[in-house]
């Protein structure tokens, strides 16, 4: 095998994905320190109209357009592909999103070339000959670092182990054509259906304002928007607002949900039980707003206030944006 | 329909701990990944709406065996318990190896996996599966049901403004989520029948697998370093007036420089 390192992107409506950018300079640094060569792999319909953004951060691309499997499933439709490159090319390292396609295209990766995965990057760095990877584990309660002990290997990382950063001169884009040497089982889309808008994403954001069943209802989360709002941040919840339907569970934080690290974490009548906590106990500051000096979050926040949300978010929203004017 | 769900006993969300040699301690404690309870709901559901039989499939050490009963009391027919010393310590490779010999050795129409394990986190090992037998995946389901016609399984897949509907045929492999709704309670007469299901135990050498094909003999990473992340706790608490309160956090994040 090479020593190359690969990073795969994927697009969201036609642009790549903030994490694919971060991916693409993850490959580039590890590529200096190791003295190799850095590749952004782009498979997708459209792929080719994408290409330049990922350049700009700096590693070559290849560029293959699957325009005629659009109406794939495209985690089988990607591996495939990147799979035969790899196998043509031989990197020594692919790095893959923890994205849920990321994670898809990780597995059948592994299936197609038999290399093994390591899970759950939250930062690598190149260290004794080879990448060292850092996981929080245990929702948080440990940090370990792991090492491949060969290459060549797959490599997960997850959103923010690296801030996205334009290189100082953007890498080739090389569009290739590929026969897959085994196309994987083809999964359709019979449709493809919106209910609502994409709320922003909880994974990426540097702040995030979280409501519980303490907000008591789905009117309630207004005052939750609102105050991420004046605040710039994303909205989250638990599971129990989950299932109430009052919000969806692509904002839900914790053991079945997702995991978040954000600098700033604004828990509202939030409990803090340990399903929640193992999802967001990591974040820089844990702000809590609570009525009950006894709830949970109170043993692992930063401040917490004992009051009604109703009467204190709006006033801090105010005087957030009073503060900013 | 047969469905062969993946069940993986984890340690008790909260009580994780590693050995000293850097393995996740799977001694006392364990419980049905909370994932994998949703997808045998689901799984429980459709063969009661639709017929046929839910098998549990674990591969753990014998502290999974309550796990298992929970998923019989719930309504499982029976459960294969992989369990042999030299499994201990897999990765993710390893435990795929074993998985798809030991599915190699049942009959079935889908197999349901849950999103992610709460110990491991990779949410790797049902894709790797599936392609590693082969068979179409269909991933992050919100609802399962059967297609048209009876030879193919639809899921409504996660997106970010909503759901893909998937179609595919069967067998396949679905890896579900918690929307597919919450587990249903063990009944009193679900815990009775339970005792007298069937669990069977395959050793390494049943599924066809060799020692030197899993445990940490075969594992391609290694833990090199472990620290616990700075305690945290000890909050400043305030119990002022709503202005007065409002005024402290403002000063608060204004002084780690988050507003
Ligand atoms: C397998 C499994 C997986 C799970 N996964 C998750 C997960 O991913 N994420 C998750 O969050 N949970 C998860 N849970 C559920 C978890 O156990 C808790 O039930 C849930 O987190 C509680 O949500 P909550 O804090 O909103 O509600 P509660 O526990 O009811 O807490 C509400 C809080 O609001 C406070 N409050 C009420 N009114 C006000 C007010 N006006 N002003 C201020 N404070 C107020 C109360 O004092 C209380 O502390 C899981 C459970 C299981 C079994
Ligand atoms: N040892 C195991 N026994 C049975 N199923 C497993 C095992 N490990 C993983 N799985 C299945 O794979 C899913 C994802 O696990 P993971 O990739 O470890 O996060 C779990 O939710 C289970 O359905």
């Amino acid at each position: 095998m090479g020593s190359a390192i690969w990073a795969v992107a994927e697009l969201a409506d036609g642009a790549p994905t903030r994490l694919s950018l971060e991916l693409a300079t993850l490959a580039r640094t590890l590529a200096e320190a190791m003295g190799a060569e850095a590749t952004t792999v782009l498979v997708a319909p459209g792929a080719a109209a994408a290409a330049p953004a990922l350049a700009q951060h700096g590693p070559g691309v290849l560029v293959v357009d699957t325009a005629a499997s659009e109406e794939l499933a495209s985690a089988a439709v990607v591996s495939a592909r990147v799979a035969t490159l790899a196998a043509e090319r031989g990197p020594a390292w692919i790095l893959c999103g923890a994205s849920p396609d990321g994670k898809d295209v990780a597995g059948q990766l592994a299936a197609l070339l038999d290399w093994p995965v390591l899970v759950n990057g939250a930062a690598v760095r190149w260290q004794d000959g080879a990448p060292l990877v850092e996981m929080s584990i245990f929702g948080g309660r440990l940090v370990t670092e792991s090492r491949p002990t060969a290459s060549p290997a797959v490599i997960v990382v997850r959103p923010g182990a690296i801030a996205a950063e334009e290189a100082p001169a953007p890498g080739a884009v090389e569009a290739v054509e590929v026969v897959p040497g085994r196309e994987l089982p083809a999964v359709r889309i019979v449709e493809r259906v919106a209910e609502a808008a994409a709320a922003a994403s909880i994974e990426e954001a540097r702040i995030i304002v979280a409501g519980g069943r303490g907000v008591g209802g789905p009117e309630g989360f207004a005052v939750i928007e609102d105050l991420a709002d004046a605040l710039g941040g994303a909205v989250g919840a638990t599971r129990a607002v989950v299932d109430a339907g009052w919000i969806s569970y692509s904002q839900q934080i914790g053991q079945t949900g997702k995991i978040v690290k954000p600098a700033l974490y604004v828990a509202c009548g939030i409990s803090g039980a340990i399903q929640h906590k193992v999802g967001m106990q990591t974040s820089g500051t844990i702000v809590a707003i609570n009525r009950d000096p006894d709830a949970p979050i109170v043993e692992f926040a930063d401040l917490v206030v004992i009051g009604d949300l109703f009467e204190i978010a709006p006033r801090l929203a105010a005087a957030v944006r009073a503060r900013k004017a | 329909m047969r469905i062969v769900v993946l069940l993986k006993a984890v340690p008790i969300v909260g009580t994780e701990r590693l050995l000293d040699a850097f393995r996740v301690d799977r001694g006392s404690g364990l419980e049905a990944n909370g994932n994998d309870e949703y997808v045998l709901e689901a799984a429980l559901q459709l063969t009661e709406q639709h017929g046929g039989e839910v098998t549990l499939l674990t591969m753990g050490p014998a502290g999974a065996l309550e796990a298992l009963r929970k998923g019989l009391a719930m309504g499982a027919a029976r459960a294969v318990h992989v369990q042999d010393d030299a499994v201990a310590g897999s990765d993710a490779r390893g435990t795929v190896r074993v998985l798809a010999a030991a599915l190699g050795r049942l009959e079935y129409d889908l197999v349901f996996a849950g999103a992610d394990s709460s110990d491991g986190l990779g949410g790797v090992v049902p894709a790797w599966l599936a392609a590693r037998l082969g068979l179409p995946y269909l991933s992050y389901a919100a609802r399962i049901e059967p297609g048209p016609g009876g030879a193919t399984v639809r899921v409504h897949r996660i997106s970010p403004t909503g759901f893909d509907l998937l179609e595919a045929p069967m067998p396949a492999l679905v890896m579900g989520t918690q929307l597919l709704g919450e587990p249903r309670y063990p009944s009193l007469r679900g815990i009775m029948q339970a005792r007298t299901k069937e669990i069977a135990t395959w050793s390494l050498a049943d599924c066809g697998l060799q020692p030197s094909e899993v445990g940490p003999a075969a594992a391609s990473s290694e833990i090199v370093g472990a620290t616990p992340p700075p305690p945290r706790g000890g909050a400043t608490i305030v119990r002022d007036q709503p202005d007065a309160a409002v005024a402290q956090i403002v000063d608060f994040l204004a002084s780690r420089r988050l507003v």
